[in-house]
């Protein structure tokens, strides 16, 4: 039966959950799933799995756009089918892996895959993304589809790759490095563990739509949702109940704009980009750790962000040359010390840079240990 | 030629990065999406944000499936009269497979249903793990909701105050590190919270994440409310032969991950022996040997040298509470809370021990509180308490500096009733 829209509870099926994941395996990784013995990166972007018994899976990986149109999905079965027998997967980080079995397949399939390009020219599906290089971007929705955004996200991210291309297609940084984008500080994709953060910022309060904004909101809610109470009841000119900010105490966090559609407070030089550094999640060698902001604002500049893309950059070359092997961007700021890690990047500290939010203190040096 | 000059748009047509814009313009021009203005509009919508450096997206409304409260977000443009095609653009989420493998079959199956129902873009994915579908009208989505339930067997995932929809790494599926199996894990816990999946009734969002190993592939320790991460209790493998091999330069250390670049012969002693963060291992030469009783297993050796060390066969979890993004008392990660947990299906312990987290959290958290916001607002102890657990000093880096105690009155001999004329009769004022 059809959906009938005169009767729409008709039939319904409600809570089945997502697909069994199981009916996705190719056959090779049916036959050997919990028996991987161990892999191999080949080459940037190839990795070959290697189970007990001796079978042995490829996976080719290229980097995809999150905004992704059903075309290019399409073209994507086109070559798994192919290829692939008909399998795929995607990756956290909004890669494609193309996994074969048979070995003769993968010269075929790279060939194929570097074949393709947009008319206008970029690569459909660029190899890469494995071992201690750099990998595709985490991002969020941006200007193309978020009400909150401070920034965009696939367009900064298209510049950011564009800048770090060659690093994508191979392995020569010390350690992985993960490049995350938030275009505003919900980080609906979270970027405070990364190594580099690209977060969307505010630097203007919130204004009141003053004639509207008890139309629209609970005034309460809005006031509630101030983590440093800096918003308080007021009258509107036209003697309405309305809503004041202390701009003193803003801290832009945009969190009663969240609850209020009448407290925008995104703007053309307002809004902006902070970087943060240093950050991990893996338990390997060193704790997790959060990213900490080192550059404060760079203003939006679209449609390259070319501010952005080279203070990424930059950030990326110091920590390549001068880190050991095996240390994470976050290990080596700290082994050198921030104090270098300003110096070395030229990157200049200024008074925002010290934390004066919530357990500020824990981020001061208490010690006379420190270098000229 | 598309609808809508977008001379900045195309700007980000050149590099060699994969365009989103080319993309756009491709399912523009060749697409079969019902919602034919939508690729177009979009990219003139985004145009002018790229002029004016500010989003033209408003608030969402209530839309939603019946019966759901949520996995569907509204979205509205603020310039409808010039952007008829995304004047409405809804998201919709749908809850993906463990891991994401796909067939071709089911993707072309979504790739039509979202044909006949939307704007023909995607997010693959979305930060959840979500397979979003991105852009459609209120009118599409009770049918699209019909089909998507009838014809592929698949439901919608979660947005609001409620579960969201739980992700994982590709464990036991391709990875020799797997602890556990992290993809069951995660499609029994989402198949078994259905109801606080597609009904919001909590406080405000939570999220499960599996990584079936310390390395974190999936950052739950960054990005869930409960992390579970694979680990083991017993001892690390050794093939001493491969071991040899790699301390010989035979294999490829770290897998390859190193090998675009030069950095010398491979030394055992630097990258390995004198890396490891508790020095419990030791080589001379034609023996490891791995001090098993003070390995916190970061995964360092074995991931320097997989075929020489693989992980134990003790194998489960440890579940960690709390992680949550900065809005708004700050960016926390989770706590590691209980240290070890076997973890095999119907995974009964780890369901026992979320729903008294969500008991507790419902009854005391407060709107938009996290969950570790409210560990931290009612303490760590208390948290303990409500889940029956015992205090380890596993669970924290050091102890308290501070002698702050909060003591119990239970806890002090005699209780604290006391009587002050007693205590005059040998203290006079």
């Amino acid at each position: 039966m059809p959906y009938d829209p005169s009767n729409p509870l008709q039939d319904r099926i409600t809570d089945i959950g997502p697909r069994y994941f199981r009916e996705f395996f190719p056959p090779v990784i049916e036959k050997n799933f919990g028996k991987w013995e161990y892999h191999e990166i080949l080459e940037p972007g190839v990795l070959v799995h290697v189970a007990e018994g001796g079978d042995e899976v490829y996976t080719v990986r290229v980097g995809g756009c999150r905004l992704m149109s059903i075309e290019h999905i399409r073209e994507i079965c086109e070559i798994a089918d192919k290829y692939c027998d008909g399998y795929l997967r995607f990756t956290t980080r909004n890669n494609i892996e193309f996994l074969v079995s048979d070995k003769s397949k993968v010269k075929p399939l790279i060939d194929d895959l570097n074949s393709r390009k947009f008319d206008a020219g970029s690569f459909k599906f660029p190899i890469g993304g494995t071992g201690s290089g750099i990998t595709n971007i985490v991002h969020t929705q941006g200007w193309a589809h978020c009400h909150t955004p401070a920034i965009d996200a696939s367009g900064v991210v298209k510049a950011v790759m564009d800048g770090l291309f060659e690093e994508f297609g191979s392995m020569n940084m010390p350690a992985p490095v993960r490049v995350s984008l938030a275009c505003c500080l919900n980080m609906c994709g979270a970027v405070h563990c990364s190594d580099v953060a690209i977060l969307g910022i505010h630097r203007k309060p919130p204004m009141i739509d003053a004639e509207w904004i008890d139309k629209l909101c609970e005034l309460p809610l809005a006031i509630a949702a101030c983590p440093t109470a800096a918003i308080k009841p007021a009258k509107s000119p036209g003697g309405l109940k309305s809503l004041e900010v202390n701009g003193e105490r803003c801290m832009f966090c945009g969190n009663c704009y969240t609850m209020c559609a009448a407290m925008p407070l995104a703007d053309e030089v307002g809004s902006g980009i902070a970087i943060l550094v240093g950050g991990k999640l893996s338990n390997r060698i060193s704790k997790p750790k959060f990213s900490k902001v080192v550059i404060p604002f760079i203003p939006n500049e679209p449609p390259r962000w070319p501010s952005t893309v080279a203070a990424v950059k930059n950030i990326i070359d110091v920590y390549a040359k001068d880190a050991r092997k095996y240390e994470r961007l976050g290990d080596w700021a700290e082994r050198i010390g921030w104090e270098r890690f300003f110096e070395k990047t030229q990157i200049p500290f200024t008074h925002h840079l010290i934390d004066d939010y919530r357990f500020a203190y824990t981020t001061w040096r208490q010690s006379t240990q420190f270098k000229f | 030629m598309g609808k809508h000059k977008t001379p900045m748009l195309d700007e980000l047509e050149s590099g060699p990065w994969p365009s989103f814009v080319s993309d756009i313009k491709q399912q523009a021009e060749k697409g079969k999406h019902i919602l034919k203005e939508a690729p177009d509009d979009l990219l003139g919508v985004l145009e002018i944000s790229y002029e004016d450096k500010v989003t033209h997206w408003k608030h969402g409304g209530i839309v939603g499936v019946f019966g759901y409260g949520g996995g569907i977000i509204g979205r509205y443009c603020d310039q409808p009269q010039q952007f008829p095609g995304v004047a409405h653009f809804h998201t919709v989420r749908v809850n993906q497979p463990s891991s994401k493998y796909y067939t071709t079959k089911f993707l072309r199956e979504l790739c039509e249903l979202w044909d006949r129902h939307g704007s023909g873009l995607t997010n693959m994915h979305g930060s959840t793990g979500d397979i979003v579908f991105l852009g459609t009208t209120t009118d599409h989505l009770e049918p699209l909701f019909y089909d998507l339930t009838h014809e592929l067997n698949q439901d919608l995932g979660g947005s609001g105050s409620n579960l969201r929809t739980p992700e994982c790494c590709l464990g036991k599926s391709r990875c020799e590190f797997a602890c556990y199996d992290s993809q069951e894990a995660c499609h029994q816990m989402t198949n078994a919270y259905q109801e606080e999946l597609h009904r919001p009734a909590f406080p405000y969002k939570f999220k499960f994440k599996f990584d079936a190993c310390p390395n974190g592939c999936v950052a739950s320790i960054a990005r869930s409310d409960m992390s579970v991460i694979g680990t083991w209790r017993d001892d690390i493998r050794i093939n001493q032969e491969a071991v040899k091999a790699y301390a010989g330069g035979e294999l490829k250390p770290n897998a390859g991950a190193h090998s675009s670049r030069d950095w010398g012969k491979f030394d055992i002693y630097a990258e390995v022996i004198n890396l490891c963060p508790t020095n419990c291992m030791c080589w001379d030469g034609s023996k490891l040997e791995i001090n098993n009783a003070e390995c916190v297993r970061c995964m360092h050796c074995l991931n320097v040298m997989p075929r020489a060390l693989r992980i134990g066969e003790d194998r489960g979890a440890s579940i960690l509470f709390g992680a949550k993004a900065p809005i708004l008392e700050g960016a926390q990660m989770s706590t590691l809370t209980v240290p070890f947990m076997k973890m095999e299906p119907p995974f009964d312990e780890l369901k026992e021990l979320v729903e008294k987290v969500w008991d507790w959290w419902s009854e005391e958290g407060k709107n938009r509180e996290r969950l570790g916001e409210l560990i931290q607002r009612k303490s760590m102890q208390e948290f303990l308490r409500v889940i029956e657990l015992e205090p380890d000093p596993r669970m924290v880096d050091e102890p308290r500096s501070n002698p702050y105690i909060f003591w119990k009155e239970k806890e002090v001999e005699g209780g604290w009733t006391r009587d002050i004329e007693i205590y005059r009769t040998k203290h006079p004022r």
